[in-house]
C-alpha cells in the first residue's frame, strides 16, 4: 500500500515542502504549560526530562492532544517530531542504535520485523486498557510471541462501488461483479490500480487470497517464512490474472495507477474499484458504497489489514516515562477517540464513537472488509516479497505465460529469503 | 588589512591601502563582527555537542573552530584566508562522506547488523523475556532501604516486599483502596514523582527484576511505568565474562562469531547481530556473484549508452537550435529564447512524473494525439522504455545545451570567421572547421560535468520507469532502464526495510571510480582541444 502510493506521496509532501517552506516546521515542540500547583497536587514533577515522539502530519494535531494533558500532569516536556511517515520506517532503524533516535516512534505493524531483528524496538504492556483493544489489532503487534506495539487504528481496502451505476448490493462473486458492471453501461465495468507498469500485488490481494494463495505460510495465526503463494492455488491465480488482463478480458490493466484510478471512478467510468479509506477524499463527485471484495477464485477474499502502532525505542533512556506516557495518556478512551478524529481509519480500541469521520458509513463497510481479512505480515522476510511480486503480476497483466512467470517469481523470491 | 605583498609592491603615487592602515579601520570591524558570530555559532555547536556526548564531533568543531580563529587573526596566512571556508566544506561534504562510505563498505551494516554488540544482547534479552502466562496485574510501590532499591506489591490484601537478591516475602503495613502498598515496614516508599523526574532512578527501576520465590522458573515482577507490575521470566542469560549468551530453557549457549551473529552450540543463530567488519567482500560479492553480476553488466552498458547518448542528443540539438537562433534574421529571437529554455526551470522529477502520464499506452495524450490512439506501451516494452526514458531527458536537458552554446556562439570572434568566408569557405565548410571546434573548448567540459550527473541521475529513471521493465531472465528484481544508481538503491533495499548498507556502499564507490576514470580519461582528451 505504502508501495503503492510512496510516489504519489513523494510528490506530494515535496510539493507541500516547497510551497510550505515559510510555514513549515519540522520539529515542534510544545512547552510545558504545567503550573506549579498542578504539578504539586499530582505529586509529580518531572519537569527538565524531554520525551521525542515521531509523528507523521496526520497523527501530530491528536498525539499533541495526547500529550498536553501528560505534559501538565507531570511537568516533562513531550517534543513531536513530524516526519514523512514512510520515513519513519528507515530512519527509526538507523537512528535507534546510534542513540540519536526517538523514545516513541508511530508507525505500521509491518514493520515490526525488522524492528526486532535489528533490536530496535522493546516490548510494552497494554496497560489496564488491555481488554479494550481489537484482537486483530493485538495479533498484529505481536511477534514471536511478545507484544512490541500499541496499536491505535487498522485498515484494510475494500470495494468500492458506484451506487449510481450498480446500487449497493454487495456482489456474491467476481463474476456477478463484472456482470452487474457491464449491465450497467459504465465503460469499464471494474478498475483496480496496478501502480502502472509497478504492480500492486497489495490491492490486487483480496483476489488472490480468495484462489487460496497466501504470501507466507501461516502457521496457527502467525507467518511462517514459508512462501505460501506457489503450488496449484497460486497458479490458478495467475491463469485468472491473465485472463482477466491486457491480452484477455482487459478488466485488469498495468495503465492503470493510483490517480488514474481514482479519476477513473469518481468520474463514473468505472462500476467498481478496489481501494482503501485514503482514496475515499478522491471520491466526491459519485454516490459510493463501500463492500467487502468478492471473490474471484472461491475462497474468502481476504485483504491485508494494516494496523498503526505506537514503538517505544529499545535504547530509550526514558523508557519509565515513555510507558507511562503510552499506558496512561494513549490507551485511554478520549486519546484513542481524538486519533481517530484526527485520522478517521478503522479505531483498534473499543468504544471510539466513529460518527465523526467524514464518511462514517464508508467507515463500517471497511470494517467489514478488515473483519475478513489477514493481518499483513510483519516478518523481516515481507520485505523483499513486494518487488518480485508486484513484477510478477504486472508481467502476467500485460500477457506474459501466467504459469512460468508465477513459478518463476516463486523461485526467485525463495532464494532471496534463503541467500 | 596589511598584506605583505602589498607592502613590498613598488609605491605609485597614491599611497598604498597597507601604508594608508592607521589602527583599526572599517575592515578589521566587520572582520571581527563576522567572527564573532561565526564563534558564537560555534561554540553554540560544541556545546550541544557536548550535552549530546558526541566527542568526535566536538573535538572537529573546535578544531575547526580554533583554526578559524588562528587563519584570521593572523597577518601571515592570507591564502589561507580565502581557501579556509572552501576547505572546511570540502572536509566536511566530500573527504568525510566518501571516508565513512568506505567505512561502511567494509562491514556488512544493514539488516540484521544494525547496531553495537551490547545493543544485539540488550535485544536478546528483551525479545527472551515473557510474560508469565495468567500473571495478574500487581498494583506497586516502589520502596528504599538506604541504596537499595526494592518493589512492594499489595496481593489479596497482603503487603508482599523484595529487592532483587531478596525473594518476595509478606511483610507489615497498609493498602490503600486500589491495593497498593502506602506504608511498608522497614521500607520509605519512593514517591511516584521521583520515580518519573529522576531518570537515573526510572532507569534502575525499569532494570530491576524482583523474584517471586526462590525459584527462579517462577519468574519475577518487572514494573514498565512504575506502578503496576506483572511477573515475566526470562530465559536468556547473559554472561559478561564467557561472552556468550545462554538459554536456560534450552540449555544453548550462543557465542558470538566473527560476523557479528550470535551462533548457539547447536547450529541455530540468534536473529539480532551487529555490524562487524567483513574487509573487501562486499567488492567480491558485487562482481562474483552470478545473481548480481550478470545484470550489473547489462546495466552497467545500458548506464554507459543512457549516459552518452542523452548528453550527445541533448547537445546536438541544443547546438542545432542555438545556430539557428543565433541568425539576426529570426524575428522574436529573445522571446523564442526564453521559450526554449523553459523545461530546464521545470522540477525534473515532477517532469517525469508528468511524462510518465503522458507517455501510458492507454490514457497517455503521446498516443492520443501524436499516434492515432494506438496503444504504443511506451513504458512496458525494454527498447520503448529505454528510447522514452532517453526522449524525455532529451527534451530536459536540450535547453541547457541551447543556452550554452548560446553564449558560446556569441563569444566566438567573428573576425575568424570573416577570414575564413574571405578565404572562400561554405557555410558548412566555416562551422566544421571554425565554430564547431571553437566550441568545444568551451563546451567539452561541461559535457564531461553532464555525462557525469546522467550517469548518476536517479531520478528520471525513479519517477519515469523506475528502472522497469524488469528482466525476465535474472533472478534480482532490476529492469531495462535501470541505471548502476538506481540498482544500487534496490539493491540496498532501503525501501523494504531490508537494507544491505555494506553491498550498496561498495557498490558506490565502484561506480565513483568509474565515473571518475572516464572523467579523467575525458578531460585529457579536451586538453588537446584547447591547442586549436
Amino acid at each position: 500500500m505504502r508501495n503503492t502510493i510512496g510516489k504519489v506521496a513523494v510528490v506530494a509532501t515535496s510539493v507541500a515542502l516547497l510551497a510550505a517552506c515559510s510555514s513549515g516546521t519540522t520539529e515542534e515542540t510544545t512547552s510545558p504549560e504545567a503550573s506549579a500547583s498542578e504539578t504539586a497536587a499530582a505529586g509529580i514533577d518531572a519537569t527538565g526530562l524531554s520525551l521525542t515522539v515521531w509523528v507523521d502530519e496526520n497523527r501530530q494535531p491528536a498525539v499533541e492532544a495526547a500529550a498536553a494533558s501528560f505534559e501538565e500532569e507531570t511537568g516533562a516536556t513531550v517534543e513531536l517530531v513530524q516526519k514523512n511517515f514512510d520515513d519513519l520506517r528507515s530512519d527509526f532503524l538507523s537512528q535507534v542504535p546510534t542513540g540519536e533516535g526517538p523514545d516513541i516512534t508511530i508507525g505500521a505493524h509491518d514493520w515490526l520485523g525488522a524492528f526486532v531483528t535489528d533490536g530496535v524496538v522493546n516490548t510494552v504492556d497494554l496497560g489496564a486498557n488491555a481488554s479494550s483493544f481489537s484482537q486483530v489489532a493485538v495479533d498484529a503487534v505481536t511477534y514471536d510471541g511478545q507484544i512490541y506495539g500499541m496499536p491505535y487504528s487498522t485498515e484494510a481496502i475494500a470495494l468500492i462501488q458506484n451506487t449510481d451505476l450498480v446500487g449497493e448490493d454487495a456482489p456474491a462473486t467476481w463474476d456477478d461483479m463484472i456482470q452487474a458492471g457491464l449491465d450497467s453501461g459504465a465503460d469499464r465495468p471494474f478498475c483496480i490500480n496496478t501502480a502502472g507498469e509497478t504492480g500492486d500485488g497489495y490491492t490486487m490481494y483480496p483476489l488472490q487470497t480468495s484462489f487460496g494463495a497466501p504470501v507466507f505460510v501461516q502457521e496457527g495465526g502467525s507467518y511462517t517464512s514459508e512462501v505460501g503463494m506457489g503450488g496449484e492455488a497460486g497458479e490458478a491465480f495467475a491463469q485468472w490474472l491473465s485472463d482477466n488482463g491486457e491480452k484477455g478480458e482487459g478488466y485488469l490493466s498495468t495503465t492503470i495507477d493510483y490517480a488514474t484510478n481514482n479519476e477513473l471512478f469518481n468520474s463514473g467510468k468505472c462500476a467498481y474499484t478496489i481501494q482503501g479509506p485514503w482514496a475515499l477524499g478522491d471520491f466526491a463527485d459519485v454516490n459510493f458504497k463501500v463492500n467487502p471484495v468478492p471473490s474471484a477464485g472461491g475462497e474468502t477474499a481476504a485483504p491485508f489489514v494494516g494496523v498503526q502502532t505506537f514503538y517505544v525505542s529499545s535504547q530509550s533512556e526514558n523508557a519509565l516515562l515513555a510507558n507511562e506516557f503510552l499506558t496512561n495518556y494513549i490507551a485511554t478512551p478520549e486519546a484513542m477517540q481524538a486519533l481517530y478524529d484526527a485520522d478517521p481509519r478503522l479505531p483498534a480500541y473499543e468504544g471510539v464513537d466513529t460518527s465523526s469521520a467524514a464518511f462514517p458509513e464508508a467507515i463500517e463497510g471497511f470494517q467489514a472488509s478488515a473483519d475478513q481479512g489477514v493481518p499483513m505480515p510483519s516478518i523481516p522476510e515481507m520485505g523483499s516479497v513486494w518487488d518480485y511480486w508486484n513484477a510478477a503480476e504486472s508481467k502476467i497483466i500485460k500477457g506474459a505465460d501466467p504459469v512460468k512467470t508465477w513459478n518463476k517469481m516463486i523461485t526467485d523470491l525463495t532464494a532471496a529469503l534463503e541467500g | 588589512m596589511s598584506t605583505d605583498t602589498a607592502a613590498q609592491a613598488p609605491a605609485p603615487h597614491k599611497e598604498a591601502h597597507a601604508r594608508n592602515w592607521k589602527g583599526l579601520g572599517w575592515g578589521f570591524i566587520v572582520k571581527l563582527l563576522l567572527m564573532m558570530v561565526v564563534n558564537a555559532f560555534g561554540v553554540a555547536a560544541i556545546m550541544s555537542a557536548w550535552n549530546a556526548r558526541a566527542w568526535v564531533i566536538l573535538g572537529v568543531l573546535v578544531l575547526f573552530l580554533v583554526a578559524a580563529d588562528w587563519v584570521y587573526f593572523s597577518r601571515r596566512l592570507l591564502p589561507l584566508k580565502y581557501v579556509y571556508p572552501g576547505l572546511v566544506f570540502l572536509l566536511i561534504f566530500q573527504v568525510f562522506a566518501m571516508g565513512y562510505t568506505a567505512y561502511v563498505a567494509t562491514t556488512n551494516y544493514g539488516a540484521g547488523h544494525n547496531g553495537s554488540k551490547q545493543q544485539a544482547v540488550d535485544a536478546a534479552l528483551i525479545q527472551a523475556e515473557r510474560e508469565v502466562s495468567g500473571s495478574a496485574t500487581y498494583p506497586l510501590a516502589v520502596v528504599r532501604d538506604g541504596e537499595t532499591l526494592g518493589f512492594a506489591i499489595g496481593d489479596d490484601g497482603a503487603v508482599m516486599v523484595g529487592t532483587e537478591d531478596q525473594p518476595l516475602e509478606e511483610t507489615g503495613g497498609t493498602l490503600d483502596d486500589s491495593g497498593r502498598p502506602t506504608a511498608v515496614d522497614g521500607w520509605e516508599i519512593v514517591p511516584r514523582g521521583d520515580l518519573l523526574s529522576d531518570q537515573a532512578l526510572a532507569k534502575q527501576v525499569t532494570d530491576l527484576r524482583v523474584p517471586v520465590s526462590d525459584d527462579a522458573n517462577e519468574g519475577s515482577l518487572r514494573t514498565r511505568e512504575g506502578s503496576t507490575a506483572k511477573i515475566y521470566r526470562s530465559s536468556m542469560v547473559w554472561d559478561p565474562d564467557a561472552d556468550t549468551l545462554t538459554d536456560t530453557d534450552s540449555g544453548v549457549v550462543y557465542s558470538p562469531n566473527d560476523r557479528g551473529t550470535f551462533v548457539g552450540d547447536d547450529g541455530s543463530s540468534l536473529p539480532t547481530g551487529w555490524y562487524v567488519s567483513v574487509g573487501f567482500e562486499n567488492f567480491t560479492k558485487a562482481v562474483t556473484d552470478p545473481n548480481y553480476a550478470k545484470p550489473l553488466l547489462r546495466i552497467t552498458a545500458w548506464t554507459f549508452a543512457f549516459a552518452f547518448l542523452t548528453v550527445a542528443t541533448s547537445f546536438l540539438l541544443g547546438l542545432f537550435f542555438a545556430l539557428i537562433f543565433n541568425d539576426d534574421r529570426v524575428r522574436g529571437q529573445k522571446t523564442l529564447r526564453t521559450l526554449f529554455i523553459l523545461p530546464y526551470t521545470f522540477i525534473s522529477f515532477l517532469t517525469a512524473l508528468v511524462w510518465r502520464g503522458m507517455l501510458n499506452a492507454e490514457f497517455g495524450i503521446i498516443n492520443d494525439w501524436f499516434f492515432f490512439g494506438a496503444d504504443i506501451d511506451w513504458l512496458g516494452d525494454p527498447w520503448l522504455a529505454r528510447l522514452s526514458v532517453i526522449m524525455v531527458n532529451l527534451w530536459l536537458g536540450y535547453p541547457y545545451w541551447f543556452l550554452i552554446c548560446t553564449g558560446a556562439l556569441q563569444s566566438l570572434s567573428s573576425e575568424t570567421l570573416e577570414a575564413a568566408k574571405i578565404d572562400g569557405a561554405g557555410r558548412w565548410r566555416q562551422f566544421r572547421s571554425i565554430t564547431f571546434p571553437l566550441l568545444l573548448v568551451s563546451t567539452a567540459p561541461l559535457a564531461i560535468a553532464s555525462f557525469a550527473f546522467n550517469f548518476n541521475n536517479f531520478n528520471i529513471i525513479f519517477m519515469l520507469t523506475d528502472g522497469g521493465p524488469n528482466f525476465d531472465d535474472t533472478s534480482i528484481p532490476l529492469g531495462a532502464t535501470d541505471l548502476l544508481i538506481t540498482a544500487i538503491y534496490q539493491i540496498s533495499g532501503v525501501q523494504g526495510g531490508r537494507a544491505d548498507y555494506g553491498l550498496a556502499s561498495a557498490l558506490s564507490i565502484v561506480v565513483f571510480v568509474v565515473v571518475g576514470i572516464v572523467s579523467a580519461l575525458a578531460f585529457r582528451q579536451t586538453k588537446k582541444l584547447e591547442e586549436i
